[in-house]
């Protein structure tokens, strides 16, 4: 298990963010990555699968999902479904055994990466049923009495939007990455991995407008990584001049397409009455 | 070296475990971390912390346990390749200020003092005019005015980063954006409503199991719906007296108008600030005094604690044993208050006086140091926010 992660052409990544990924990696435990959203979670497991070369699991949670689902789920409907039509099939209960994504996973014959995202989603209970899976890689199916175990420990990454805290066992059974809220440098280095062909003068006004936008007191979502990607986007399809973007000039303070920035009419209020006040003193 | 690491973080307050610490110890002796110190702390922390809010406590431990261990980072520093160092100088120097270098003997002369101040200097150092350290005015270090100064531990530096990182203490103001907002009572209502609604299991849905069979033409259809179920139990801490009084009310009746939501929702009062003793009833308040031990001990970890008050008072009531204005009291509040946030981890303080005022009083300041920031105004806003921070 020598892979190392170290980032991708497509995704940057900061020095604890790479120990996180090589910690978790070489003990085989689950890493659990939390962080403002917009700040590449998600896509943090999709990069490691990437770079390592292994297959991905997406096992997307909601607030219906049950830890269970994960493994299987036994759909004695279909079945009784079945027996009322005189199906065949019905004899043998393995033809009802669904396979869950933890399954999925275990079965693969590479060491593969397991995404479980946004765990905060699920019932409070849902990590807590886990742990055992997690820690021993492996479950009991009680229909079919068979020992499911992974071939290979999958590389599991965890994401979480802080909406509900987890529980301290399960925890202790992860390591933990918080990704912070890039600095100037780092977002540099962000959007050239995405648009590497961007002009020097149009990226240094779209971050310094960018931070403007976000250091704005009140905000009730302050713009992320993804929005700033969104906007120069929208910028460049534009074809939008570096000198627009320049707040100094009263008239045009309000940067353009700032919809991609601002995805709440509460804010976009806020920006542009603070933007009006900053025009009358402008005067 | 590192179990006394680990009970400083203990005693520091980073709810550590022992299992962490094995992990932590199986991961060094995998190789994950190479030498470098700031290698070491990117996997301790990792491995030892759990929750962003807890970062800030973790650096300063870290700090304070590695200040000893200097010298680990100095024979570090000293095998920066000077190629770097040349690089580095010349992007972040001017023309004029290279000429100052010249002057000085150049680059390499530059260097060669660096090296020798490298080794007598032992230990970090800030400030001053000679050593290399931060804030300083000698041409080696970080932050300075020094116009030939060799940045070292700024930006650029992996090595000598390692340092800064934890001294730099990031994540202070991690949860520091609060919002404000207000608006009537019952949006506040239904936010806390939905604070009480929790979980998500399925139960059968008979009646639209029986309809969907029928008109299946007899064969099975389940149906499911969501399960309601109210799990959350809510500990109310008041503060009764004076200028609160209005406030209490209000959010007196906010809570029971939302109490059928709640499992369990139990009042306590204080005054001013907790101390050994709550009460039920304000008006036998020196009769019926609850001990606070007592409380911690009948209402379990799964309480979320919620205090209501305005935090306005003379720091010595929190800091110094007997600062009570009622009471002589034995040990401080700011101990008691440390007991309570750690027997119910879930803990808000909602203050009803306006957000702006908060920073010119010390007592607000203090309990919001020892809440960690988790104090709200009592507003509509606010609550949103104090829920989310319960959950």
């Amino acid at each position: 298990m020598s892979a190392r992660f170290h980032g991708t052409d497509s995704y940057v990544a900061t020095e604890d963010l790479m120990m996180a990924v090589n910690a978790a990696v070489t003990l085989g435990r689950p890493l659990l990555v939390k962080g403002e959203p917009g700040t590449g979670k998600t896509q943090l497991a999709e990069e490691i699968a990437g770079a390592l070369q292994r297959p991905l699991y997406r096992w997307h949670i909601k607030s219906t999902t049950k830890a269970q689902q994960g493994l299987y789920e036994y759909d004695a409907v279909s079945r009784l479904r079945d027996s009322q039509l005189g199906e065949e099939k019905v004899h043998d209960v393995a033809n009802y055994i669904i396979k869950g994504r933890l399954w999925e996973a275990f079965e693969s014959d590479v060491q593969p990466v397991l995404l479980v995202d946004e765990i905060d989603k699920a019932d409070i209970e849902f990590p807590n049923d886990l742990l055992h899976e997690l820690d021993r890689m492996e479950f009991y199916v009680n229909e079919t009495r068979q020992w499911i175990k992974a071939r290979y420990r999958p590389i599991i990454v965890i994401t979480s939007n802080n909406e509900k805290e987890l529980p301290d066992a399960f925890l202790r059974r992860c390591f933990f990455h918080y990704i912070r809220f890039p600095d100037t440098a780092t977002m540099e280095r962000i959007v050239d991995v995405h648009y590497p062909n961007l002009k020097k003068e149009l990226l240094a006004e779209a971050l310094t407008t960018f931070f403007k936008v976000r250091e704005m007191p009140g905000l009730k979502k302050k713009p992320s990584t993804s929005e700033l990607l969104d906007w120069i986007k929208l910028l460049l399809a534009e074809d939008i001049p570096p000198e627009a973007l320049r707040s100094d000039d009263p008239k045009k303070a309000i940067p353009p397409l700032y919809g991609a920035l601002l995805k709440n009419e509460q804010d976009v209020h806020l920006f542009e009455q603070i933007v009006f006040l900053h025009r009358r003193q402008g005067r | 070296m590192l179990i006394p690491f680990f009970f400083q973080l203990r005693f520091a307050g980073v709810p550590v475990s022992i299992t962490e610490f094995l992990t932590l110890l199986e991961a060094l002796e995998a190789g994950v971390a190479a030498a470098s110190a700031e290698d070491f702390y990117h996997l301790s922390r990792a491995c030892l912390v759990k929750d962003e809010r807890h970062f800030d406590r973790f650096d300063r431990a870290f700090a304070a346990h590695f200040k000893g261990a200097e010298e680990l980072f100095e024979a570090l520093l000293a095998s920066i390749p000077q190629e770097w160092l040349q690089r580095m100088g010349e992007r972040t120097l001017s023309e004029e200020e290279k000429a100052k270098i010249e002057a000085l003997g150049g680059w390499d002369k530059l260097i060669e003092t660096l090296k020798k101040r490298l080794e007598e200097q032992k230990g970090r150092h800030q400030g001053g005019s000679k050593w290399i350290g931060t804030g300083g005015t000698s041409p080696f270090g970080a932050y300075g005015y020094h116009p030939e100064g060799i940045r070292i531990g700024q930006d650029e530096s992996r090595n000598r980063r390692a340092v800064k990182v934890w001294d730099r203490r990031e994540f202070r103001n991690l949860d520091d954006t609060i919002e404000l907002g207000t608006r009537n009572i019952k949006i506040a209502l239904r936010k806390l409503r939905r604070f009480a609604r929790e979980g998500a299991a399925d139960q059968l849905d008979l009646d639209g199991t029986i309809d969907s069979t029928a008109r299946n033409a007899g064969l099975l259809d389940l149906k499911f719906q969501p399960e309601r179920h109210n799990a959350i139990k809510v500990l109310l801490f008041l503060d009764v007296g004076g200028s609160m009084d209005d406030h209490v009310r209000v959010c007196e009746e906010l809570f029971s108008a939302a109490r059928s939501e709640f499992k369990h929702l139990e009042y306590f009062y204080f005054h001013n600030f907790v101390y050994e003793s709550l009460w039920k009833d304000n008006r036998r308040r020196h009769v019926e005094k609850i001990p606070t031990l007592e409380v911690m001990r009948t209402y379990g970890h799964d309480y979320k604690l919620i205090f209501v008050g305005d935090a306005t008072m003379s720091p010595y009531e929190i800091v110094q044993p007997g600062g009570s204005i009622e009471h002589w009291n034995e040990e401080a509040g700011s101990a008691w208050m440390q007991r309570l946030v750690r027997t119910w981890p879930h803990h808000v303080w909602l203050n009803p006086e306006p957000q702006q005022r908060w920073d010119y009083t010390p007592s607000v300041q203090l309990t919001r140091e020892l809440l960690e920031d988790r104090m709200f105004p009592l507003t509509l806003g606010g609550l949103d926010q104090a829920i989310k921070a319960l959950h």
